[in-house]
């Protein structure tokens, strides 16, 4: 036992620095996903029947591929094929990012149409354009409301962020099957390897919630 | 005329207390064969706490209940067999909503009395025929009224062939266009010789049905008697005061 | 070459044989995380101390954690201490454990969306707990849990990928075998992913189809 302990503490630091590298895929890819996802909502929500069925096609295939199909395709397919000569780092946060788009522009685009009719009209009749209308209105509530599934987005990506293990990229996962490799103790490795996880995942989603209680609108949503 | 009838039901000094409140403060009653006793009383008096600790779905903190004689308090592994011999109806009917009307009242028979499934069924549709709505047997509760889906959990409650019905403001939940339906299927149980407690607000019912008329108040019971004696000349002036209240806000008795 | 023969006589025969393990992946896995989500959720809301706290810590973990470690943990680690899985039975293993975590989460919010007049009739009829779970309870929930498990299964078909990376060579991992050999990534996983765009249709298709026979006005 006592062995054990003391191949992860010293593996600890190196397996830190992974951590690192996690954080910065998900924060990418997340912001990456959050840019996209809200033109794309709003697009499908108020755009024609052409940009609305772009972006359909554009999450159905998003969604539809598995994470380690889109990773293969783009950063070994597509990005040399059109001559992107990307890191895998780089590679993983586009794809980790484009794939996320997908998911968080229904996110979006359910929170915008769970919205009252009534907003848009009202935001109308005091003479805003449409993009005003969306930019003061709209979305400052339908932003709120994604909160928690946003969260879940968040837990689901950062968990997604291992499979990058596959193209190569220095994360967690990564690193702590180096160390298991030559410290030949995988089951400690891994287990501290899935704690970490852990703690990232539900520590994020508390800090989310922190957040969502910040930013609430007093009484919101509540039945007289 | 008073024939000395066995006594079915038996509640001993009940006590039940929900954290620092207490809701039922010592209370005693038995019931004969046949009878019919109303339970009357305002909100928080404990009355549906009481008809709960009957059938042991509250278990009281102190006192006993006996069925027949036999003690159903502390009995733990039997309790599920006492409780076939009580029949209960809910305020909000409590239809099992993934069942139609015919297998809610044939779900006890097969699942807990394990009766032959095909003699359960001509039970059920015998039950449902007697509440008159054989011919809704197929229908889900959502596709049911208010007064069909509680004249269904009657029947539910009847095919069991308890020994004592529980009814708990059996017409509470309802509108009233459709209370009398469901009054009318109580009423006939009672003269066909049912033995019952019922807790309710329907004084019109009270007074042609009921044996006994019990007003508690407070969890205790404050006052007790035939309905002739308690709505003409009731020991206590709150029992009056309560009773004048309710036959104007429920109307008079439909004799 | 030309794609079209490329396709047919280097890439066909390996993506099939691969489509074949990843059905059988899912055959397995599907059922098993069904089956034991049902009987986790259910531990949590219904269970006693020990078991309710087992299976709230067994799904903190299992949905924690991702799918990807735990393989590592089954396939990679467990022989350290004399557990030897394959590596198509650590995948399913692996799946089902992880699946049945997500499973549960949606058995348990159902179970607590029933109203508490079900089990209290159930009860009043002389039915056992246990009756009164398995005969009118869980009918109810299921149908209410069927939205949020059959969006899991569609998951688990696109996860079931991950298996390559614990050596089992599913439809992901004939692409890739054939890919490294050839240099056509982009051609080879336009097609396998081709192939999971159509896998996943015709499960959604059967979830929905299921989803029709099984309803009950008024329920879901």
């Amino acid at each position: 036992m006592n062995e054990n302990l003391a191949v992860i503490y010293q593996s600890f630091p190196y397996l830190i620095r992974g951590v690192i590298i996690t954080i910065g895929l998900v924060t990418g890819a997340l912001g990456l996903g959050f840019a996209m996802g809200i033109p794309m909502a709003v697009g499908q929500v108020y755009g024609n029947k052409y940009i609305s069925g772009i972006i359909s096609f554009y999450v159905w295939f998003f969604r539809g591929l598995p994470v380690l199909v889109l990773l293969f395709l783009f950063y070994f397919g597509l990005f040399s094929l059109l001559g992107f000569n990307l890191s895998a780092f780089t590679a993983a946060i586009l794809v980790l990012g484009l794939r996320s788009a997908a998911y968080q522009s229904q996110i979006f685009r359910g929170s915008i149409q769970s919205l009252n009719e009534g907003q848009m009209l009202a935001a109308r009749s005091i003479g805003m354009t449409k993009v005003e209308a969306i930019w003061h209105v709209i979305l400052p509530q339908a932003l709120r409301i994604s909160i928690p599934g946003w969260s879940n987005e968040y837990a689901i990506l950062l968990k997604d962020s291992a499979v990058t293990y596959a193209v190569g990229v220095m994360e967690i996962l990564t690193r702590a099957n180096f160390v298991a490799t030559r410290t030949y103790r995988p089951m400690p490795i891994f287990l501290t390897c899935a704690v970490i996880f852990i703690v990232l995942t539900y520590g994020g989603v508390k800090l989310l919630d922190l957040l969502e209680n910040k930013v609430k609108i007093p009484g919101y949503g509540e039945e007289r | 005329m008073k024939e000395n009838k066995k006594i079915i039901l038996r509640v001993e000094n009940i006590h039940k207390s929900y954290g620092k409140e207490k809701i039922l403060k010592g209370v005693s009653f038995e019931i004969k064969k046949g009878e019919t006793k109303v339970i009357i009383g305002p909100s928080g008096s404990g009355k549906s706490t009481l008809l709960r600790c009957i059938n042991q779905l509250t278990i009281p903190d102190q006192g006993k209940i006996f069925l027949e004689n036999e003690e159903v308090t502390h009995h733990k592994k039997e309790i599920n067999q006492f409780r076939q011999k009580m029949g209960m109806v809910f305020q909000g009917f409590n239809l099992f909503d993934h069942l139609n009307a015919l297998k809610n009242v044939e779900i006890g028979l097969v699942k807990v009395k394990k009766m032959d499934k095909k003699a359960a069924k001509e039970k059920a549709i015998e039950e449902l025929k007697q509440v008159g709505l054989k011919k809704q047997a197929n229908l889900y509760p959502a596709q049911l009224s208010g007064g069909q889906k509680q004249r269904v959990s009657i029947a539910r409650a009847l095919a069991m062939d308890p020994k004592v019905m529980l009814f708990d403001e059996p017409t509470s939940a309802l509108d009233p266009e459709l209370i009398g339906e469901v009054l009318e299927v109580i009423k006939k149980l009672a003269l066909a010789g049912m033995t019952m407690v019922v807790v309710t607000h329907e004084m019109g019912f009270a007074r042609s049905v009921a044996n006994e008329i019990i007003f508690m108040e407070d969890g205790m019971i404050k006052d007790q008697g035939t309905p002739y004696k308690m709505f003409n000349n009731p020991e206590h002036e709150r029992t009056r005061k309560f009773l004048y209240k309710i036959t104007e806000l429920y109307g008079k008795s439909e004799e | 070459m030309e794609t079209i023969t490329f396709i047919r006589e280097i890439l066909l025969a390996p993506l099939l044989e691969g489509t074949i393990v990843t059905l059988k992946l899912i055959a397995f896995s599907i059922p098993l995380g069904l089956f034991f989500g049902i009987l986790i959720g259910t531990g949590r809301v219904y269970g006693n101390k020990f078991v309710s706290s087992f299976c709230t810590i067994y799904t903190l973990f299992f949905r924690g954690s991702p799918l990807l470690v735990q393989l590592f943990i089954l396939y990679y680690g467990l022989p350290s201490i004399g557990i030897f899985f394959s590596p198509f039975v650590a995948a399913v293993i692996g799946f089902s454990l992880c699946s049945c975590a997500y499973h549960s989460e949606y058995i348990r919010g159902a179970l607590q969306s029933i109203k508490s007049g079900q089990m209290m009739a159930a009860e009043a009829l002389g039915m056992t707990r246990f009756k009164a779970i398995l005969y009118i309870i869980l009918p109810q929930a299921l149908r209410r849990a069927i939205p949020g498990c059959s969006n899991e299964i569609i998951y688990l078909i696109k996860y079931s990928s991950l298996a390559f990376i614990v050596t089992c060579v599913e439809l992901t991992g004939a692409g890739k075998i054939i890919a490294s050999r050839y240099f056509e990534y982009t051609l080879i996983f336009a097609v396998v992913g081709a192939i999971y765009l159509l896998i996943v249709s015709i499960v959604t298709k059967i979830l929905n189809i299921l989803e029709k026979k099984l309803e009950i006005p008024g329920i879901g």
